[in-house]
């Protein structure tokens, strides 16, 4: 079966995003495939290239990063939640004009149309919530 | 389960979230609008705190930018009727006066046969 799924959890806050990160993980072990991961509003935090986690506390990015070095995964962030959040991958910084890009290499800023794409184009679409 | 075609299917957007408690509502209709300009078909349920969304909103005072103008647009991309939730107006004491015109009060059993004739549920 094909999956998609939408992530408003920010990895900072709770464990919805681990959860999110495990379930992909999963339906991997169970021979589904996953279309992509669509990470919007404070979910798109999980995108961040700069964040510094204390050492005794996990950052669920590593998860994702984990994910998308194994399987070749689509790991997108909503570009208009991102770029309020200081999101910003090269070509935005430069049209911006801002000091640095932000955004980790293994995810991709793309549109809601990418999220609409999804949609259309799995048999499952899971949304992994905001609070 | 309905049964959309690889490149429609139907969408039920439910916003549980008040307008100003922190950015979900905003996206839900930002999601609720992409979907429906790319032509797919759109279900959008105000449930529990989310109803708060469709009253009328002053938003000078509090420096941010009124959602209202949005929620009046849904109808000009097809989504209509708006789903609200009849528990959450009577548990938070809002009256259908209170509501914009093309509204739909829905009781339990009316959302789950939308929930049915969804496609996808995504939840804000």
């Amino acid at each position: 079966m094909i999956y998609s799924l939408l992530v408003l959890a920010s990895p900072m806050a709770g464990q919805t995003n681990r959860t999110a990160a495990g379930f992909a993980a999963e339906l991997y072990n169970r021979g589904h495939s996953l279309h992509r991961v669509f990470f919007m509003d404070a979910g798109v935090e999980t995108a961040l290239a700069t964040p510094v986690v204390p050492q005794d506390e996990v950052n669920p990015q590593a998860l994702w990063i984990a994910l998308a070095q194994q399987f070749d995964v689509q790991l997108v962030a909503c570009v208009s939640s991102a770029l309020k959040r200081g999101l910003l991958d090269e070509m935005e910084a430069a049209r911006y004009e801002k000091v640095a890009a932000t955004l980790h290499p293994n995810f991709e800023l793309g549109g809601l149309g990418q999220l609409v794409d999804a949609s259309a184009h799995s048999d499952r679409l899971i949304t992994f919530g905001g609070v | 389960m309905a049964t959309g075609t690889p490149d429609k299917k139907t969408l039920t957007v439910i916003i549980t979230h008040a307008p100003y408690q922190g950015t979900l509502a905003r996206s839900g209709l930002d999601a609720a609008l992409a979907a429906a300009a790319f032509d797919q078909p759109v279900q959008l349920i105000f449930s529990g705190h989310g109803v708060y969304n469709l009253l009328e909103q002053d938003t000078e005072t509090a420096g941010t930018r009124n959602i209202s103008k949005l929620i009046a647009s849904l109808p000009l991309y097809d989504i209509e009727p708006l789903y609200i939730e009849a528990a959450a107006l009577a548990q938070l004491g809002i009256a259908t006066t209170a509501l914009p015109a093309g509204i739909q009060v829905v009781d339990e059993p009316a959302i789950s046969a939308l929930i049915d004739r969804s496609d996808h549920v995504v939840n804000f």
